[in-house]
Formats: C-alpha cells, sequence, structure tokens
C-alpha cells in the first residue's frame, strides 16, 4: 500500500483542486437564482423539450470495433517491452501473423462499410 | 509519515505548476493568435504585452456567477468538472523531468499516461449528458466518436519507441535515447501519426468537434460559467502540456541537451510543442466529424500498424 501512497494523494490533490477553487470562487460573490437564468441555452430561444432522448449513435459499431482493437493493442505492449530480448526471428513472425490477423479483421470491416459514418 | 509528506509536497508543487501553466498558456495563446493572425493580441491590461490579462481573466471568472442549470443532473453535472482536472493532474507523476528527476517512476509509466489520460472523455461525457442541453450532448456524443478514432493510432505509435527502449518507464526511455539518438529519427513515421492523434485528444482545432464554436456554441461546457468553467480551461491547458511532454519524452529526447541543465530542456521543448500546437490550431480550419473518423481508421491505424512492423524488421535484421 504504501509504494502506491503517491499516487492515492495525487488524486485527492486532484480532486481537492477543484473543489476547493470551485467552492472559494463561490464564497466570493453573491448568488441571484432566477428561472430564465437556470433555462438551458438555446441560443436564446425558449428551450422546449429534454436533451436526454433516446439519441442515434451513428458510430456504436465503431465503438465495438475499437475495442476490439484497443485490447489487441494491449497485448502489443508486453511483446514491444520483451522484444530485443526474444529470439527475434520467431518473434517478428509471430507479430506478423499476429498483425495480419488484426488488418484481415480490419479489412473486412472496412469492405462491410462499418467504418464508414451512418 | 515522510512519504506522506513527501507526496502531498509532491501535489502541491504540480498544482502550482498546473495554475502558473494555465495562466502562461492563456495568455500565450492569445498572443500567439493574435500574432498569427495578424491581430495583436492582449495588450493593455498591466504590464509589457498585456502580461497581466490573466491575471484579469481569474478575477472576472471567481466573481462570476456559477450556477446549476435547471435540468441538470446535479451529481454529473456537479463532479464534471472534477473528473476532468484529477487525471490531468495524476499524469505529472510519471513524466520524466530531469536525469533524476521524476516524481515516481513507474515501471508501466507509458501505459500509466495513456490510461490516465482518456479519463478526460469521461468528465467530457458527463458535462454533456449531465448539462440536459442539445449542444452538450452533441458536443459529448461527438469527443466519443473522436476518441474511437484517435485512441488506437496514438496507442499503437508510442509501441515503435517502447522497441526501440525495451521498457515501458518512460525515464528508462530517455536513458535510451542517450546512445540511439533522438526516437524522432528512427521513428518518424511514429512521430507524425503521435502528433495528429494528441491534437484530436486534446480536442484543439483542427479535431475540436466536441466544442465547435460555430456549431455548437460551446460543445459539452455549454452551461458551465464561472470557475466550473475555468476548470475545463485549466485541465485542457493542463493537458497540452502533459501531452506535449509525452512526446518530448519519447521521441524528442526528453531532457537530453547540452549546456543548460536536463530539467530546462525539458521545459524548453515541452513548450515548444505547445507552441507547434497553438500555430497549428490558429492556422488549421476544423475537419467533419466523418472526416477525422476516416483519418483516424483509414489513413493513421494501418500506418501505425506497418510502422510497427517496420520497426520490428529494422531490429531484426540490424
Amino acid at each position: 500500500m504504501g509504494k502506491y501512497l503517491d499516487i492515492l494523494v495525487f488524486v485527492i490533490g486532484g480532486i481537492a483542486f477543484p473543489v476547493g477553487v470551485v467552492t472559494l470562487g463561490g464564497s466570493l460573490r453573491r448568488s441571484y437564482p432566477d428561472p430564465a437564468k437556470e433555462a438551458s441555452y438555446e441560443s436564446g430561444e425558449t428551450p422546449f423539450g429534454d436533451a436526454r432522448i433516446r439519441f442515434h449513435i451513428g458510430y456504436y459499431i465503431f465503438a465495438l470495433i475499437y475495442l476490439v482493437f484497443d485490447v489487441e493493442a494491449v497485448f502489443l505492449y508486453p511483446w514491444a517491452v520483451q522484444y530485443l530480448h526474444l529470439s527475434r526471428g520467431i518473434a517478428f513472425g509471430e507479430i506478423v501473423v499476429f498483425v495480419v490477423m488484426l488488418l484481415i479483421g480490419w479489412f473486412y470491416a472496412w469492405r462491410k462499410k462499418v467504418l464508414s459514418w451512418m | 509519515m515522510n512519504i506522506l509528506l513527501a507526496a502531498i509536497l509532491k501535489v502541491i508543487g504540480v498544482l502550482m505548476f498546473v495554475g502558473l501553466n494555465a495562466y502562461i498558456l492563456i495568455w500565450g495563446e492569445r498572443k500567439v493568435s493574435g500574432h498569427i493572425q495578424r491581430r495583436i493580441g492582449p495588450i493593455r491590461v498591466g504590464g509589457p504585452s498585456g502580461i497581466m490579462q490573466s491575471a484579469a481573466d481569474i478575477l472576472k471568472l471567481m466573481s462570476k456567477e456559477d450556477f446549476v442549470p435547471s435540468g441538470a443532473d446535479w451529481w454529473l453535472w456537479v463532479l464534471a468538472p472534477v473528473v476532468s482536472v484529477a487525471p490531468a493532474v495524476l499524469v505529472y507523476l510519471v513524466l520524466p523531468i530531469g536525469r533524476t528527476l521524476v516524481l515516481r517512476n513507474l515501471n508501466v509509466g507509458l501505459v500509466f499516461f495513456s490510461s490516465v489520460s482518456s479519463f478526460t472523455l469521461l468528465g467530457i461525457f458527463m458535462a454533456g449528458w449531465g448539462s440536459n442541453n442539445k449542444y452538450s450532448l452533441l458536443g459529448a456524443m461527438r469527443a466519443g466518436a473522436q476518441l474511437f478514432s484517435y485512441e488506437i493510432p496514438l496507442i499503437l505509435s508510442t509501441i515503435g519507441v517502447v522497441m526501440l527502449a525495451g521498457s515501458l518507464t518512460l525515464q528508462r526511455i530517455v536513458a535510451a535515447q542517450t546512445h540511439y539518438g533522438w526516437f524522432i529519427f528512427p521513428q518518424i513515421v511514429g512521430f507524425i501519426v503521435f502528433f495528429v492523434a494528441s491534437v484530436a485528444e486534446l480536442n484543439r482545432t483542427p479535431f475540436d468537434l466536441a466544442e465547435a464554436e460555430s456549431e455548437l456554441v460551446a460543445g459539452y461546457f455549454t452551461e458551465y460559467s464561472g470557475m466550473r468553467w475555468a476548470m475545463f480551461a485549466i485541465a485542457e491547458y493542463s493537458n497540452l502540456f502533459t501531452l506535449s511532454a509525452l512526446g518530448v519524452t519519447l521521441f524528442l529526447g526528453g531532457w537530453h541537451g547540452p549546456l543548460l541543465p536536463g530539467w530546462v530542456w525539458f521545459v524548453l521543448k515541452s513548450y515548444f510543442l505547445v507552441f507547434v500546437g497553438i500555430w497549428i490550431r490558429w492556422t488549421l480550419p476544423r475537419v467533419r466529424i466523418d472526416q477525422l473518423m476516416d483519418l483516424g481508421w483509414k489513413f493513421l491505424f494501418p500506418v501505425s500498424v506497418l510502422n510497427l512492423l517496420g520497426t520490428g524488421l529494422y531490429l531484426m535484421v540490424r
């Protein structure tokens, strides 16, 4: 626990800073609440409806593919760190197989028109 | 107890730097943009070249009312600035400032950096969804689309450097550049991909789709004012510095340099990359979101994969 104490302190400091500054700013000036002021901004028009609607996320398939490739990228880190210490021919051959499989998936997604805005 | 005291001193030092950095960059960005666009920028507020402009800004923001909009989701809305600032402070831990000067020499420094800095999106999304404002919602959704496009090239472009250095410790990566020379020369492709992706990560023009002023008013922070808004600005400028510093660490030799002490070189190079970022921001127009996604997936991603394979081949035959 002691090893990672400074990370914990940094998290606490990073939270305390905005909380402290916003509290300080809030205590320095008065507050005059007003319904018109608190209405959400819609370029001066009277706001209508709710913004939390069922929103079509045109890129949700991107998000799924992103997840896959992000995990693949994590697999590359240990290989990259150890690359100079491995038998390089074998290590390189293995990563070529891995990356080519990755690229086949990527190319398939591209040809299936997944990588386009919907 | 001593460890705790040292950690508290470190975090206070970093917070002071975050404040100073925001002060300098708010003024510097206006100054540079003014000169680039053949204007003058701030000149009137105190001191030479309007150096007190940021102080006036702070006073204004301090005295400005920040209210919670009536439709907002209170917890999400109030916590969003905190979630934006906290990771911006946390990443300073692993930056190798000098030859022996690093706040915490984590053995997974690079992974720590990229994972913590991704939290910024969470803050953006909380702000966008919590505001109950249509502009904010669109900004937050765009920020998501943007992350899916640049994050993978950003990670893959750093792997070439990791292969050359054989370590994820940022301090060791800089030390490895002693006998290799700066990694920008063998990794020029990686550096270009990294730089483009980091401009997208910072939500700055030409990739500032999440806050596009001319389309979405201010995007995800439309409803914020006063000090809460200032927190987003501080986080943005802090991230601008830390991501430039990461670029310096990985590609531009970190604290290496003649004559001056190491930390001076580190700061100078970092602010040089910051300057290039500001330069790009005030020179290029904004792209469309589908153009950004095309750039990320159909250009930067294959290029960074090829760079990875090329580095492997180079190290094998060398």
